[in-house]
């Protein structure tokens, strides 16, 4: 974890209330070690002027050539709000990168070899870190699918960017007003044929906890998967145990071991 | 003199010196081990461990955590691994990267649970002070309920008292009419020190649901917004009691831990801030020189 300034180089809104935020990082050799060993799933904690607490955002990806970050927010409160009035050049004092995020299958491992189909699924504010999740899994010689929910065409983003990295994308919304209607949940079964047979061998998502579960429900059982939980936080960082939750294995705190806990360890 | 590199921070606490005046306060530091992995936690006075029972605890549901203006709300509840682990597992791996004393902040449920624990760590050599937490508003039983009544804090400290000979420092609640009656009951129970503060009981209401933030609905405040409490808290107890006092509560900057000195605290703690900013007390510490400089002191034992 470093503690940086980061200047901003974009932020625009991209859908209803969702601003992607370009973030230029210091050119220091220890930030741009930093940068190369981000994991997808892994968030960083903004300092807000005004605000005491700092406001954890997920990484949506990184160009470690570029040296930047890019972060795409809801605005729902006073952080968020702020931030969206935030103009290119101003500085940002941020602390990162925080969580364990995603464990990518690494080559040549048994689990490796199970995994060749994941399925990612994002949900509304949940699918920014699917977007470097994608892109380090299809370096690695993965398939994956992607489903993204919205409620609506006007919350829909990204979809050009997963199908643009080569992802067969399938985008749900609960109104219908743009690709096939219902929860992601009901995409997902399309995913499995008449026969039981199974488009994806792994999951892997993000989104509000209600969503989590139902995925998790309507998943094979047999099929390993990986889920990225929110939680109010105090510090990010592991030490106020603010954000702690209970799973299989004794208690986490969110920030730290998680956000990303597997499927076997949750208690829903 | 230039750069302050003169000056004399040096200070004791019930008979063991502190190099620095600077402790970071339980529940805002864990067990030091994620702060030893961002810098040298040595340059620290001390700190005062998480608040520690004899069983282990998960704590209350969350939320447990709400932002404030220039401060914040918990409703953690003494989330710890208990004391047994804490003694097996995480003291020594602390004693790897940190070679000072360390506070002890013990916690229980009933005056036994308080001796229980207090003398189970009595026994690790690393521990110099142990700091008894009569004031935490984020338990049913225990915690604050011994520290808003003068008795019942007697009753703890006089249990923790029996069971060991390191210094017993009594950690005491605002949240009280007279916080000197509180301080007078635990000199006379034998304690041999006071820390002031523990946080504010507070609430906040999320405006778009019209519930409480917090799923325990209330919570501890704490950050800079509580500093004039803690400070005449501070005051007020070292006037009414012959103990050394710890200040505690909304501490942010060098200047901050002057003047908590210059109300009569003989240290500091540093609380939320290590929570926006994970650097607060290494920054604080090395402020501190500069500060005494400005402000005429070069010894924070006589000069203040």
């Amino acid at each position: 974890m470093r503690n940086s300034e980061f200047t901003i180089k974009k932020n625009q809104r991209i859908a209803a209330g969702m601003n992607e935020m370009i973030l230029q990082v210091p050119e220091t050799p220890e930030d741009e070690e930093m940068l190369r060993n981000i994991r997808p799933g892994q968030f960083i904690n903004i300092r807000i002027e005004g605000l005491y607490l700092r406001r954890p955002i997920s990484i949506c990806d990184w160009d470690a050539g570029a040296g930047t970050i890019t972060i795409v927010y809801k605005t729902v409160g006073r952080g968020t709000e702020a931030m969206g009035l935030m103009e290119t050049g101003e500085t940002l004092d941020i602390l990162w990168p925080l969580g364990n995020g995603y464990a990518l299958p690494q080559a040549g491992q048994e689990a490796e070899r199970r995994t060749r189909r994941p399925l990612l699924i994002g949900g509304g504010a949940g699918v920014p870190p699917m977007v470097s999740l994608c892109r380090r899994m299809i370096e690695a010689g993965l398939q994956p699918t992607v489903i993204l929910g919205f409620r609506s065409e006007e919350d829909a983003y990204y979809q050009d960017r997963f199908e643009a990295m080569g992802a067969r994308t399938l985008i749900t919304a609960e109104d219908g007003s743009i690709g096939q209607q219902g929860f992601v949940t009901d995409a997902m079964r399309t995913l499995i044929d008449s026969d039981g047979a199974c488009a994806y061998d792994s999951v892997y998502a993000c989104g509000p906890e209600p969503m989590l579960r139902a995925i998790c429900e309507t998943a094979p059982e047999t099929i390993p998967g990986w889920f990225s939980f929110e939680e109010r936080m105090g510090c990010g960082f592991g030490a106020c145990m603010g954000c702690s939750c209970e799973t299989k294995y004794g208690s986490k705190r969110i920030c730290k071991d998680g956000p990303v806990l597997e499927r076997s360890e949750i208690i829903w | 003199m230039v750069n302050g590199r003169d000056v004399d921070m040096r200070t004791s606490l019930c008979g063991i010196e502190l190099d620095k005046p600077v402790m970071a306060a339980s529940g805002t530091f864990g067990y030091g081990l994620e702060f030893a992995e961002l810098y040298d936690i040595n340059v620290l006075g001390t700190f005062s461990f998480k608040g520690t029972t004899p069983e282990p605890r998960f704590g209350n549901p969350t939320p447990r955590i709400a932002d404030c203006t220039e401060g914040m709300l918990n409703s953690v509840g003494l989330q710890n691994p208990g004391v047994d682990k804490v003694l097996e597992e995480e003291l020594p791996e602390l004693a790897k990267v940190f070679h000072k004393p360390v506070m002890a902040n013990v916690c229980g449920g009933s005056p036994e649970d308080y001796a229980l624990v207090a003398e189970k760590l009595s026994q690790c050599d690393q521990i110099g002070w142990l700091e008894v937490n009569i004031s935490c508003p984020n338990v049913r039983s225990g915690g604050m309920a011994f520290g808003t009544d003068p008795k019942a804090a007697a009753e703890v400290i006089g249990a923790v008292r029996k069971v060991t000979t390191k210094p017993v420092i009594a950690k005491l609640s605002p949240n009280v009419t007279d916080i000197t009656e509180i301080a007078k009951a635990c000199e006379a129970a034998g304690a041999d020190g006071i820390t002031a503060i523990n946080t504010l009981l507070g609430m906040r209401i999320d405006l778009k649901s019209r519930k409480p933030v917090l799923a325990r609905e209330m919570g501890g405040f704490s950050g800079p917004a509580v500093f004039p409490v803690a400070l005449r808290a501070v005051y007020q107890i070292t006037r009414a009691v012959d103990l050394p006092v710890v200040g505690c509560g909304g501490v942010r900057t060098a200047e901050d831990v002057l003047e908590m000195m210059m109300a009569g605290a003989k240290a500091v703690q540093v609380g939320s801030q290590n929570l926006v900013d994970p650097f607060a007390c290494r920054d604080i510490i090395e402020a501190l020189p500069a500060a005494m400089e400005k402000y005429g002191i070069k010894n924070l034992r006589e000069d203040i």
